[in-house]
């Protein structure tokens, strides 16, 4: 790490990076294969607080500044990218848009069971006919007497088959566009929330993807999160601050690649000598060094402005859009340094090419966060 | 129950050492430090009986300004409050002195129980502990294994050539660990963002009313470092398998004398 951090961030950054260096590195492989979230580690990450990041310590939470809990998202990243992505979205999505939008009693009920890992959160915007084009949701609420029946289909759910409370983005006014649509939160066992097809995906397999149905399912009024109306825009702040979480994300697996690359350069012999020591592969490594180091200072100025209250939308996006294609090249080049035995599946970097493609898709593709960036930059 | 526990950081057992030019001391920059890992099995010992017995856990650590971060760990991990020694004459003590600093500041504090790391994996002295039981008077049990405690007592195990060896020793004690007591919790997040609030004492050698003249002063003096001797490089045997065996056999029997 490269930017002066306070010692709690340090204290926060080394305690993570150790319990990924012990407890995820080593089973990445086998849960990557299984492409199953391992339920295993919950208990091991509620001890150490990593499910209430975003909570504030009176309802059990860790309360963490947004550096350090970028911090501690690298460092799990560096071990598992999967779990850390299955942390970030719990977090930044789930809790923190009850943190964000919630009553004081939507808090108190549902904050301190996501704090604790007792239950799992999933945050629900994306359908299977609009992604990118959030605002297109076809998901309808409908009020019925005092209660709301909501029906539709939600697609790409972090969590979406384990979690025990679900944030449901839908449409209440089907005439008011992105102003007609409202978040509601659903618990797990409500009837009409079915578990729809788990997804066997390309990376990131040891965090659980699924698809998430609503059949007739009945919330109570008082399930409603936020202001009616105001689901979008709530969800598309709630995206600003998850941006900075994929970024860190990024940022851990591209340094778990470099280090990787780093080790087998010096190690692999060609020629009669270390391929470290052709000028081909030390360009490689000094891109790579140089680009995640911009990466970390894009991502650690978006999360210092969300520290202190200032605004944050476009730092968030640089970050997220320049950390996530910085690690799929630091990725990519960690793979061609390992050369046929970068394409297997006994050295860490085939795996890491596959998980770090996620973050240019996932919470806004790449182009979205350009799309976000110019229209500040020509505003 | 009232336990003590003497820290100390460390460069990173993982981490490149080198040696400055001046022979007396190593290049820190670029290190990372650590909490002693001995230690850390010390702090979690501590917490372990606090959580039982209640009481409070004090950490004591000498050292610079950055020494302050193991405080915080151990602080993280569930201790109560922390003494930090920072003195510009610190490092010109040998263990002895240092052992003595310590005990001033154990005695400023109440204690029934003084845990710390069997040694520090910087220096290997294993000094520190037996120094402080001296210093205090106290009886003490070294590299414990199983730690319990009774009545104004505790009964402490050690592993010893060929077996265990198990000790009473009454308290107030020192007690230096092995690594194998505990698994040392990891410090939580929601324990960081405490113990980022709780004050650490900074005291001076003056401050602990120690007077280090004449006798206090370094009676071991260091000479100099140097890092250890460069492993020779590996050497590859070639031709028949058979052949390349039987020549393996011979050198493990005849150079290496490891068979
Ligand atoms: C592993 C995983 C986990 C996920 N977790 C969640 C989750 O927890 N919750 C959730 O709600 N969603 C989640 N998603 C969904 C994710 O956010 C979407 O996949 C993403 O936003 C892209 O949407 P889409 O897949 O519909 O692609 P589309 O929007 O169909 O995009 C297809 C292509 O068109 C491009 N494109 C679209 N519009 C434009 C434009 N205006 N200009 C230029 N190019 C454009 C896109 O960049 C992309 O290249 C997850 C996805 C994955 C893969």
């Amino acid at each position: 790490m490269r930017v002066e951090y306070t010692e709690d961030q340090r204290l926060v950054h080394q305690t993570v990076r150790e319990f990924a260096a012990r407890e995820l590195r080593p089973r990445a492989r086998a849960w990557d294969a299984a492409g199953a979230f391992p339920e295993e580690v919950v208990a091991p990450i509620a001890r150490l607080g990593l499910w209430g990041m975003t909570v504030p310590p009176e309802l059990g939470g860790a309360g963490i500044d947004a550096v350090s809990m970028a911090l501690a998202i690298e460092a799990l990243a560096w071990g598992d990218g999967g779990v850390a992505l299955s942390v970030a979205a719990h977090n930044s999505l789930c809790a923190g848009h009850i943190v964000r939008a919630g009553t004081a009693e939507q808090k108190r009920r549902y904050l301190p069971r996501l704090a604790s890992g007792e239950d799992l959160g999933a945050w629900c915007l994306t359908e299977p006919d609009s992604g990118s084009d959030a605002a297109g949701l076809a998901t309808r609420a409908v009020r019925r007497g005092d209660r709301w029946v909501l029906n539709g289909t939600k697609a790409f759910v972090t969590q979406g088959s384990i979690a025990g409370v679900y944030v449901v983005m839908a449409r209440t006014d089907p005439d008011a566009g992105h102003r007609g649509i409202s978040a509601f939160i659903v618990e797990r066992g409500t009837p009409g929330l079915r578990i729809g097809k788990h997804e066997d995906k390309l990376g990131m397999r040891s965090s659980d993807t699924a698809e998430v149905v609503f059949e007739d399912c009945e919330v109570a009024e008082e399930q409603m999160l936020g202001a009616p109306g105001e689901g979008f825009r709530d969800a598309m702040r709630v995206l600003e601050g998850g941006r900075i979480g994929i970024g860190a994300l990024a940022l851990g697996l591209g340094r778990a690649a470099l280090d990787a690359a780093v080790a087998y350069a010096r190690e692999r012999r060609a020629f009669g000598r270390p391929i470290a020591e052709f000028q081909a592969i030390q360009w490689m490594l000094a891109d790579t060094a140089t680009e995640l180091d911009a990466a970390e200072l894009l991502v650690m100025e978006a999360a210092a402005r969300a520290q202190h209250g200032r605004p944050y939308r476009l730092e968030s996006s640089m970050a997220k859009l320049f950390a996530s294609e910085a690690a799929a090249r630091a990725a990519s080049r960690a793979v061609q340094i390992h050369g046929g035995y970068g394409f297997i599946k006994d050295y860490p970097v085939e795996r890491i090419y596959r998980d770090v493609k996620l973050c240019e898709i996932g919470e806004g593709t790449s182009e979205v966060q350009r799309l976000i960036i110019a229209r500040e930059v020509l505003a | 129950m009232h336990v003590v526990v003497c820290v100390k950081q460390v460069p990173d057992t993982e981490a490149p050492i080198r040696i400055r030019p001046d022979g007396q001391g190593v290049d820190e920059s670029g290190l990372t430090f650590v909490m002693n890992y001995y230690d850390e099995h010390a702090v979690e010992e501590a917490i372990r009986i606090k959580e039982r017995a209640g009481g409070t856990v004090t950490l004591i650590a000498a050292g610079p300004a950055r020494a302050a971060e193991a405080l915080r760990a151990g602080l993280a991990m569930g201790a109560d409050q922390a003494i930090h020694i920072q003195d510009p004459a610190l490092d010109g003590l040998d263990h002895l002195a240092l052992a003595r600093v310590l005990t001033a500041a154990i005695a400023s504090v109440p204690y029934d129980l003084v845990l710390c790391g069997k040694l520090a994996t910087d220096d290997n002295a294993a000094v520190i502990g037996p120094a402080l039981a001296e210093f205090l008077d106290l009886p003490q049990a070294t590299a414990v294994t199983r730690l319990e405690l009774g009545d104004g007592t505790a009964t402490a195990h050690r592993e010893v050539e060929g077996g265990v060896e198990v000790l009473e020793i009454s308290l107030p004690a020192v007690v230096t660990v092995e690594r194998n007591i505990n698994e040392p919790r990891y410090p939580s997040l929601p324990g960081i963002m405490r113990a980022k609030r709780t004050p650490i004492t900074v005291k001076t050698i003056a401050d602990l009313g120690v007077d280090l003249g004449g006798s206090g002063a370094a009676r071991v003096r260091l000479l100099g470092l140097a890092p250890p001797p460069a492993r020779p490089p590996g050497r590859m045997l070639e031709g028949e398998p058979a052949e390349v065996v039987r020549e393996l056999v011979r050198l493990l029997r005849e150079e290496a004398r490891v068979l």
